[in-house]
């Protein structure tokens, strides 16, 4: 990870006013489950010099389907013409991009302490109190618990956890849901129906020639 | 786009199940695509493909390539003539790496291209085996879509799919990589179906009606508007569609490199090429233009030059086939996305008929401008040495524009382009967006295959050559008539010309040599010869024309002749310098 990271989680209302200034976007990328898709999208953006802050892919509720869930820093204009270059690959059915406001999303994290300190140090039960962390295997020698959260909230805990011999830490990938979306049922429809599919891009630069970035 | 070729093979075979190896049943889903013709090498993990090709080569006609660089620019080419898809077979590791700088050629120029390779055994993926390397890995970047077969039952779906994927929307080179095993392994097969349908591939997006209205608003509004097309006129095959357009609203149009021959070169409405090496009017005008309309091009930085100086007066209208391209160079006032072949008629209908007859004018203007200071100078010379234009205009008198013109990369290329006439479509076969040295030979050879009753010219400069010269071996073997001009300035004049504009005449390592190619040629079988005089030139073009067969011809041009106009780089389209 590159070590503006900390800039790149900044909450997006503070740079939303600013169009040609990187933010956090979410790519939703629904696709068919196929061998070496993942490749094809991974080098889509390791070609353009774009890090990957997080990516998840996992099956959806529809059988075949899976679904990435891909968090990027960058500009609007080349999230917005990289996802169209996504949608073009064969096995893509479709590909949206959110802000942060468009979409509640999560990230899981573990963390494996010694069981001493806990059962010893009332200030570490304090804080996993205060963190909803839950223990999911207590062993003699040591525990895991898991939050789940955005990335300050399980940072948070992180931080807190470190002067009191924390033994492992891990995290997930962020998922997300989109606030608006219908689900993906009625979409995959329209897909399989033969004729062309009226799920195409919105114009969004009719009349707006002024505004719009070019690289 | 759908091509003609799978019309009279689109009905499925309802054949009974039969059991038949995968490399069997690969050679009849090839048939049944309406393949004839196949580029390729053998090795070790494409040897059963092969073998079963023994008992198929009077219904598959396979073109044993030099090189399997030359295998794929030849498919190139002949996709290009043709409008089929090309088909290339090569074995796994470096028989499949040399495949990649044609892949990514035809990808970048939307080449319909189905490409087979051997792979090792399944049982040794992953274990460094002999020749194997991870080809779908390599090719994913350079590949509309690409695929590997561990099972022959798949083969036959998979081999649908690919042909689907290739031809139709914005065309591209489709790669599967089949195991031995999966070549060897018996099955029942029932049958192969063309693909009609996959549900996550769009090949073209809905046309939206209010766009179409929107841009004849524009079109009808405008007092100057400038139509540029590209490859898009001739993929989609709408040359007669464009043409109508143009002509009901008397729109003067120019052409990228890759749509030249979809409007004859004397047309009244053709102003010429755009782009670096463009003409004079074009470019100058597309920063004066009030709308500009764009069909099936992309905008390449060779032909937009400078992005923020690059018609920002005018109202862009972009009609193309893939959605990725609309605003991802240039910022569109109306997109109107589609196959052109649907789009261009409903355009048509919907703007009035008119001349534009002073705004026309002013192209010619400017064009008489760059006739005394740049064509008149090159195309009849004083001085002693030849220019390469005016090999050019010979050939032009001696084939009446009715040869297949296929060029290599370089300095030739730009002139052959710039002052080679066209009478009829896909015509003008050369490596556009990767600009791929090597290209014209082999590429020549394929166009040749896939047009056999036209006169096919490969133009080459004495760099280009080089690099894929074995390809005379395929000439010798096979006998394609390709008529070879070697236009020799003992430079590779395209970066010379840099060096001597930009770098201060620093000459690094441009001074190339060359073999006697006449003499190579001889080795090959292939007459030929070498000319350096004006008086002989075109006594040497018409026997190259009328030889029966393959033919060397190598002229000697000026080693220092720059090609002009030029656009340098990192100036806007209307910095055109002439001199």
């Amino acid at each position: 990870m590159k070590n503006q990271a900390s800039v790149l989680y900044a909450p997006a209302a503070d740079s939303s006013s600013a169009p040609h200034q990187k933010k956090e976007f979410t790519i939703s990328v629904f696709t068919e489950n196929q061998i070496g898709l993942l490749s094809r999208i991974a080098i889509m953006f390791s070609r353009r010099k774009i890090n990957v802050e997080s990516l998840n892919v996992s099956p959806t509720e529809i059988e075949g389907i899976s679904r990435f869930t891909i968090v990027i820093a960058e500009v609007e204009e080349v999230v917005s013409k990289l996802n169209r270059q996504i949608e073009k690959q064969v096995e893509v059915l479709k590909s949206y991009y959110n802000v942060n406001e468009d979409i509640v999303w999560q990230e899981l994290a573990m963390y494996k302490v010694p069981t001493s300190v806990i059962s010893e140090k009332a200030k570490v039960e304090r804080l996993l109190r205060e963190y909803g962390a839950q223990a999911v295997a207590i062993r003699s020698d040591y525990t895991v618990f898991e939050t789940v959260g955005h990335r300050e909230e399980t940072d948070g805990l992180l931080n807190a956890l470190a002067p009191y011999g924390l033994i492992e830490f891990v995290r997930s990938a962020r998922v997300a849901i989109i606030k608006d979306s219908e689900g993906f049922h009625a979409k995959l429809k329209e897909f399989e129906q033969h004729e062309p599919s009226q799920e195409v891009i919105e114009n969004e630069f009719l009349d707006k020639r002024d505004e719009v970035f070019t690289m | 786009m759908d091509t003609l070729e799978v019309k009279e093979a689109a009905e499925p075979q309802t054949e009974k199940s039969r059991s038949l190896t995968g490399s069997q049943a690969l050679l009849e889903g090839l048939l049944i695509e309406g393949v004839t013709t196949i580029f390729g090498y053998p090795g070790g993990a494409i040897m059963p493909i092969y073998d079963a090709l023994y008992d198929y080569h009077d219904k598959l006609e396979h073109i044993l390539v030099r090189h399997e660089q030359g295998g794929i620019h030849a498919a190139q080419g002949y996709a290009r003539s043709s409008g089929k898809v090309g088909v290339v077979f090569a074995t796994s590791g470096p028989g499949a790496t040399n495949l990649i700088t044609g892949v990514a050629d035809a990808m970048i120029d939307s080449t319909p291209l189905v490409c087979i390779t051997g792979q090792v055994f399944a049982h040794l993926l992953g274990t460094d085996a002999f020749q194997e390397t991870d080809v779908v890995n390599i090719t994913a970047p350079v590949t509309k879509w690409n695929y590997q077969i561990t099972d022959a039952t798949e083969i036959p779906g998979v081999l649908a799919k690919a042909f689907h994927i290739a031809r139709t929307g914005r065309p591209g080179p489709v790669l599967i990589d089949i195991t031995k095993n999966a070549q060897l392994q018996k099955f029942d097969f029932t049958g192969y179906t063309p693909c009609e349908h996959i549900r996550s591939y769009r090949p073209a997006p809905k046309v939206r009606k209010s766009y179409v209205e929107q841009a004849a608003k524009l079109i009808n509004e405008a007092k100057k508007p400038f139509v540029i097309f590209g490859q898009g006129v001739i993929l989609g095959a709408a040359e007669k569609e464009f043409k109508a357009f143009i002509e009901k609203a008397g729109l003067p149009s120019a052409w990228t490199i890759l749509g030249e021959s979809a409007v004859e070169t004397t047309h009244p409405l053709n102003v010429g090429m755009l782009g670096m090496h463009g003409n004079y009017a074009p470019n100058v005008m597309t920063n004066d233009c009030d709308v500009l309309i764009a069909v099936g091009m992309r905008f390449d930085d060779r032909v937009t030059g400078r992005l923020d100086k690059y018609a920002k007066q005018a109202k862009i209208i972009h009609l193309d086939i893939d959605p990725a391209e609309i605003g991802k160079n240039v910022p569109v006032t109306v997109p109107v996305w589609g196959d052109c072949k649907e789009t261009l008629p409903m355009l048509t209908a919907l703007v009035e008929q008119k001349e534009h007859k002073e705004w026309l004018e002013k192209f010619r203007e400017l064009e008489r401008e760059e006739i005394k200071e740049v064509i008149e100078p090159e195309l009849n010379p004083t001085g002693e040495v030849l220019s390469m234009g005016e090999v050019i205009k010979i050939l032009n008198e001696l084939t009446g524009g009715e040869a297949i013109i296929v060029t290599d990369v370089g300095q030739h290329q730009m002139v052959a382009c710039r002052y080679a006439d066209f009478k009829k479509t896909r015509s003008n076969i050369t490596s556009g967006g990767l600009g791929t040295m090597g290209f014209g030979l082999p590429a020549a050879i394929g166009a040749k295959y896939g047009a056999p009753d036209r006169t096919v010219v490969a133009i080459c400069g004495d760099g280009g050559l080089q690099m894929t010269i074995q390809e005379f071996g395929t000439i010798m073997q096979f006998g394609a008539a390709v008529k070879t001009l070697i236009l020799n300035n003992h430079f590779l004049g395209m970066v010379r010309q840099w060096q001597q504009l930009f770098n201060d005449k620093r000459y690094s390592f441009v001074n190339i040599t060359s073999p006697d190619f006449i003499k190579v040629a001889e080795g090959y079988g292939i007459p030929g010869k070498s000319i350096d005089q004006r008086a002989d030139l075109r006594s040497a073009l018409k026997e190259m024309l009328d030889h029966d067969g393959a033919y060397v011809l190598e002229v000697m041009v000026g080693k220092e002749n720059n090609v002009f106009p030029m656009v340098p780089q990192g100036c806007s389209v209307s910095e055109i310098r002439l001199k």
